[in-house]
């Protein structure tokens, strides 16, 4: 059987047979679809990130645009969810394609240009004078659209897409080619690869799959104001999931998301006073100890991860 | 060097300026198919640089570069790749989190080569068979410089310029890849060899060019170079000057 096949396989449809399952047996629904939620954008850093070196600091931006995206359709052309959740999706890309310039700066200039965008879309969605089109500080409410379970559904299906686009990046010579471009730009061009055209594509690829996470956001919560949905906490924990976990493999952000997420809920459930302490000692102790995420423990003994 | 062919590659006074200083300043030359020619000058004579523009990672501010009668100046590295371009580099810098395989891959794939050599039979060939699964990252010197050369080989080049690609090796080895560079160039690949060795030089080039703050001052075979004054005086003068 083909790599891919059996990343197919043996962890793509466990997740989502996983995740599908759930809410039949597990009452907090809200969590469920949080999870899957960061599941999504976790893997949309790996994209970025992992597989071509860019760390979007300001990858809510994406989250919120699709949020907004969603939000204006359903609002102002009563547009149906599902289809709605896509437009969220361009929106996200449209953001994306205007960005592509900050992929001329590398290393810290990317990643704080990158938050600086995110700030400024933030700023405008929320901005009084386009309450007539965003609604500005006020927030939307999404009374027609309302429907968690179908919302839930939706967010398992774009994370099955995320993970197959990761298991084809772990599984193809494109996905060969955009860490050759992350790990020496020269020498890939001299490989005959485009570095411009590969990192436009993982760049719009990466804010897709935040897009269409914000559409399905907007249409669970359907009630919601810019600093939900542009909320920095959503660039951090995605990142800082992907990084624990192992980036530049399929099963690093998900394990990443599964451990860090579990632990945060069940921190934050029993012993919330001393949450953001254990938190944070748990994430340093990381950087210091695992800086390549628990996947390297195996790598280490020359396992091979996928 | 055979006159009758038709040149692969044509320099006509090509410069290259670095702020205001001059690293080419008017160098024209040629090689022909299954040439080998050899690029020799003092350090910061403007060999690599040279390489730079002909490969296209950088655009000449003056002059032209014609690889198979079509103006290549300026052109993005990548495309040069696909119309048979390639190099080394003096410090080769792989895919180092990649394995050897996968760096060959890579080149594979998005080389636009057809016909190009296998894996197998580069790993064979430049004797990388035995750390072919293992990262780049793990690899010596002269193991990363010969994954250097594989990646620019699977792509087949029509014309392969080589960055002091001899550099550190040992005499075995010399003897070894001065071979190798041979049978290429016996392919039909038009081939610039830049190197320090002139012993290296001696043995595998047809005709050398000398090179000294950016242009030209000698050019034909390393026996008469050695005997001319100018090349002489450069060669000293460098040699003093560290
Ligand atoms: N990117 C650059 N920016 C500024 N100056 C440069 C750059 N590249 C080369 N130079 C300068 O141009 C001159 C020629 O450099 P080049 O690397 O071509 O020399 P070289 O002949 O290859 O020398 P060596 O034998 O030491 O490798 C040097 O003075 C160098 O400092
Ligand atoms: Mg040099």
């Amino acid at each position: 059987m083909h790599n891919a096949s059996k990343h197919l396989l043996f962890i793509l449809a466990p997740l989502v047979v996983v995740f599908a399952l759930l809410p039949g047996v597990y009452q907090n629904h809200l969590l469920l679809f949080n999870f899957v939620i960061f599941l999504i954008l976790a893997q949309g850093v790996n994209i970025i990130y992992g597989f071509t070196g860019y760390l979007p600091f300001g990858y809510v931006g994406f989250f919120g645009a699709g949020a907004y995206g969603f939000a204006i359709m359903v609002m102002h052309l009563q547009t149906p969810a599902p289809l709605a959740v896509l437009v969220g999706g361009g929106v996200a890309v449209l953001l994306g394609l205007l960005l592509t310039p900050l992929l001329r700066l590398s290393g810290a200039y990317f990643a704080i240009a990158n938050l600086a965008a995110s700030l400024a879309v933030l700023h405008f969605v929320a901005n009084p004078a386009l309450e007539g089109i965003t609604k500005g500080p006020y927030g939307v409410s999404l009374t027609g659209t309302f429907n968690p379970t179908h919302a839930y559904y939706a967010a398992v299906v774009v994370m099955a897409l995320t993970v197959g686009a990761v298991v084809y990046l772990k599984n193809s010579p494109f996905g060969l080619a955009l860490q050759a471009v992350r790990e020496d730009a020269v020498s890939a061009s001299m490989a005959g690869v485009n570095i411009i055209k590969m990192r436009v594509i993982a760049w719009l690829a990466s804010a897709l799959v935040a897009g269409l996470a914000g559409g399905i956001y907007a249409w669970y919560v359907s009630v919601f104001y810019p600093d939900n949905v542009f909320s920095g906490e959503f660039s951090i924990f995605a990142i800082v999931f992907a990084l624990f976990g192992g980036v530049a493999t399929i099963t690093g952000p998900i394990v990443g998301v599964l451990i860090l997420y579990g632990i945060y809920n069940l921190i934050g459930f029993t012993t919330p006073q001393y949450f953001q302490l254990i938190y944070g000692l748990l994430i340093m102790g990381l950087v210091l100890f695992l800086p390549a995420g628990l996947v390297s423990l195996a790598t280490r003994r020359g396992w091979h991860v996928p | 060097m055979s006159p009758e062919k038709t040149p692969i590659l044509e320099v006509s006074k090509l410069v290259k300026r670095f702020g205001g200083f001059h690293a080419l300043d008017g160098l024209s030359f040629h090689v022909v198919p299954g040439e080998i020619l050899g690029l020799v000058g003092p350090n910061g004579s403007g060999k690599t640089t040279a390489i730079n523009v002909i490969s296209g990672l950088y655009a000449p501010d003056g002059g032209e570069v014609v690889f198979d009668n079509v103006s290549s100046g300026g052109v993005a590295s990548h495309k040069l790749v696909h119309r048979g371009i390639n190099r080394t580099f003096q410090v080769p810098k792989p895919f180092l989190s990649l394995t050897v395989r996968e760096n060959i891959q890579v080149a594979l794939a998005y080389g636009g080569a057809t016909g190009a050599p296998s894996i197998a039979e580069l790993l064979e060939e430049y004797r990388l068979k035995e750390v072919a699964d293992r990262p780049a990252a793990d690899l010596n010197s002269a193991q990363q410089k010969m994954l250097d050369l594989t990646r620019a080989l699977a792509t087949r080049p029509r014309l392969l310029l080589l960055d002091e690609l001899a550099a550190g090796l040992n005499p075995a080895e010399l003897d070894w890849i001065a071979g190798r560079i041979k049978a290429l160039a016996a392919t039909g690949m038009a081939i610039i060899v830049v190197e320090h060795l002139m012993g290296f030089i001696e043995q595998i080039t047809d005709r050398v060019i000398v090179l000294n703050a950016g242009k030209e001052i000698f050019e034909g075979t390393l026996a008469t170079a050695v005997r001319e004054p100018q090349v002489i005086e450069v060669f000293l003068g460098g040699e003093h000057a560290h």
